[in-house]
């Protein structure tokens, strides 16, 4: 290989600048940032279990959003019998009540920019 | 073992076909016999919702409060350049709401018969919807009971429906609405629109989904009482035979917007 040694110190060069933003974060101590959400709510349990509420919270809200828009139906009966209105202020909100310290905490964290917002208004903090 | 490779792979293949398509009949069984969604029991339902706006009562207060009212609770902005306005429900001369039904003698007509009063429109929740034949993206549908509703997820702005529709019943946000919705009126468990997509009145399907009639209905039914007259607005299941609009459409003559056209608009006119 000709310039060898040019090659590998440009490489060398080209990965420290590329892998740059991960060095700052740990060095400046924001490595292991954990988003730290608050519940804002007394219930214990959610319209799903934790784990695939966690997981996949975002399809659920598309199928109410679909059921409830384009099909008819209002109303939500959960894994364990209990049912709940199919509505992202009426329903999420009322327990999610502090919606900056729980989905945006983990939105911003995870650069995921949902427009829910656009649209639906937030409803008031009641704590 | 390789003479009999071409039967075996057929009958391999032939059990997969078999496996995959038993696989998505099981499936699709499955999600339809899922009950985890259901309509509110107290939801009111129809075969076939319509309006009878019955103009001889004449509003005593110009139809403004049942305008107002729609607006408010559906986060509709007051947006004072003509050219950007949002409305769901409004009012109008004779002679625009009904063209060429209109002579040289019916501003005589309208300032004896109706009492000057104008005409409330709003969208006619046609049964051959032009507004939904060209949407692209099914952002307006018809749904069973008749009502033209609209899915703002879906809506990317095109105003295909706009030009489609022959009522001027549909309005495009042109600038954000927020803009022009103060914090402290927003209704908050009805959601706003955002800029870009087109809105019109949807008969409250909101409201019926809760069990109750739309909110210009039941506001125009409460001034008229205030004011001891008979309500303009009526509501209800046309295909009910027994219905009060049913009733009114056997007992008067009623004339719809431009039903020339064919778009079969369900909002009926007693004059």
């Amino acid at each position: 290989m000709y310039d060898a040694g040019k090659v590998i110190v440009g490489l060398l060069v080209f990965l420290c600048l590329i892998t740059f933003p991960v060095w700052y974060n740990v060095g400046s101590g924001k490595g292991d940032f954990k988003p730290d959400l608050q519940l804002g709510t007394q219930e214990k349990e959610c319209v799903a279990p934790k784990l695939q509420i966690r997981a996949s919270h975002m399809q659920l809200l598309d199928t109410w959003r679909d059921t409830v828009v384009r099909e008819g139906p209002r109303l939500y009966r959960t894994w364990n019998g209990k049912t709940f209105e199919m509505s992202l202020t009426k329903t999420c909100l009322r327990c999610h009540s502090k919606k900056e310290k729980f989905c945006d905490e983990c939105h911003s964290y995870a650069g995921v920019e949902p427009n829910c917002w656009n649209c639906h208004v937030i409803p008031k903090e009641t704590q | 073992m390789m003479e009999s490779s071409r039967r075996n792979f057929l009958k391999i293949a032939g059990l997969s076909v078999l496996g995959i398509g038993s696989g998505a009949v099981v499936g699709s069984r499955a999600r339809g016999a899922s009950k985890a969604f259901s309509p509110n029991p107290e939801a009111l339902t129809a075969k076939r919702w319509a309006m009878v706006v019955d103009l001889r009562a004449g509003c005593p207060d110009g139809c403004k409060e049942c305008i107002e009212v729609c607006h408010r609770i559906h986060n509709v902005p007051k947006i004072d350049n003509p050219k950007e306005e949002v409305k769901w429900i409004w009012t109008d001369f004779y002679e625009h709401a009904f063209p060429g039904m209109e002579s040289r003698y019916t501003e005589e007509f309208v300032e004896e018969a109706l009492q000057g009063s104008p005409v409330i429109l709003l969208c006619n929740h046609c049964d051959n919807p032009p507004c939904v034949r060209v949407c692209p993206t099914k952002a307006t549908f018809r749904r069973k009971d008749g009502i033209v509703m609209m899915d703002y997820h879906r809506c990317i702005g095109c105003r295909f429906c706009m030009a489609g529709c022959p009522f001027g019943a549909r309005s495009l946000n042109w600038t954000d609405p927020r803009r022009y919705l103060k914090p402290e009126e927003v209704t908050p468990d009805y959601p706003t629109r955002t800029r870009g997509v087109v809105e019109k009145c949807n008969f409250c399907a909101e409201r019926l989904a809760v069990g109750k009639i739309p909110a210009c209905v039941e506001i125009c039914r409460k001034v008229a009482e205030k004011a001891g007259t008979e309500p303009v607005l009526h509501f209800g299941d046309v295909e009910d035979a027994d219905s009060e609009v049913r009733e009114m459409i056997r007992a008067h003559h009623t004339i719809r917007r431009k039903s020339h056209l064919g778009t079969m608009p369900q909002v009926y006119y007693i004059l």
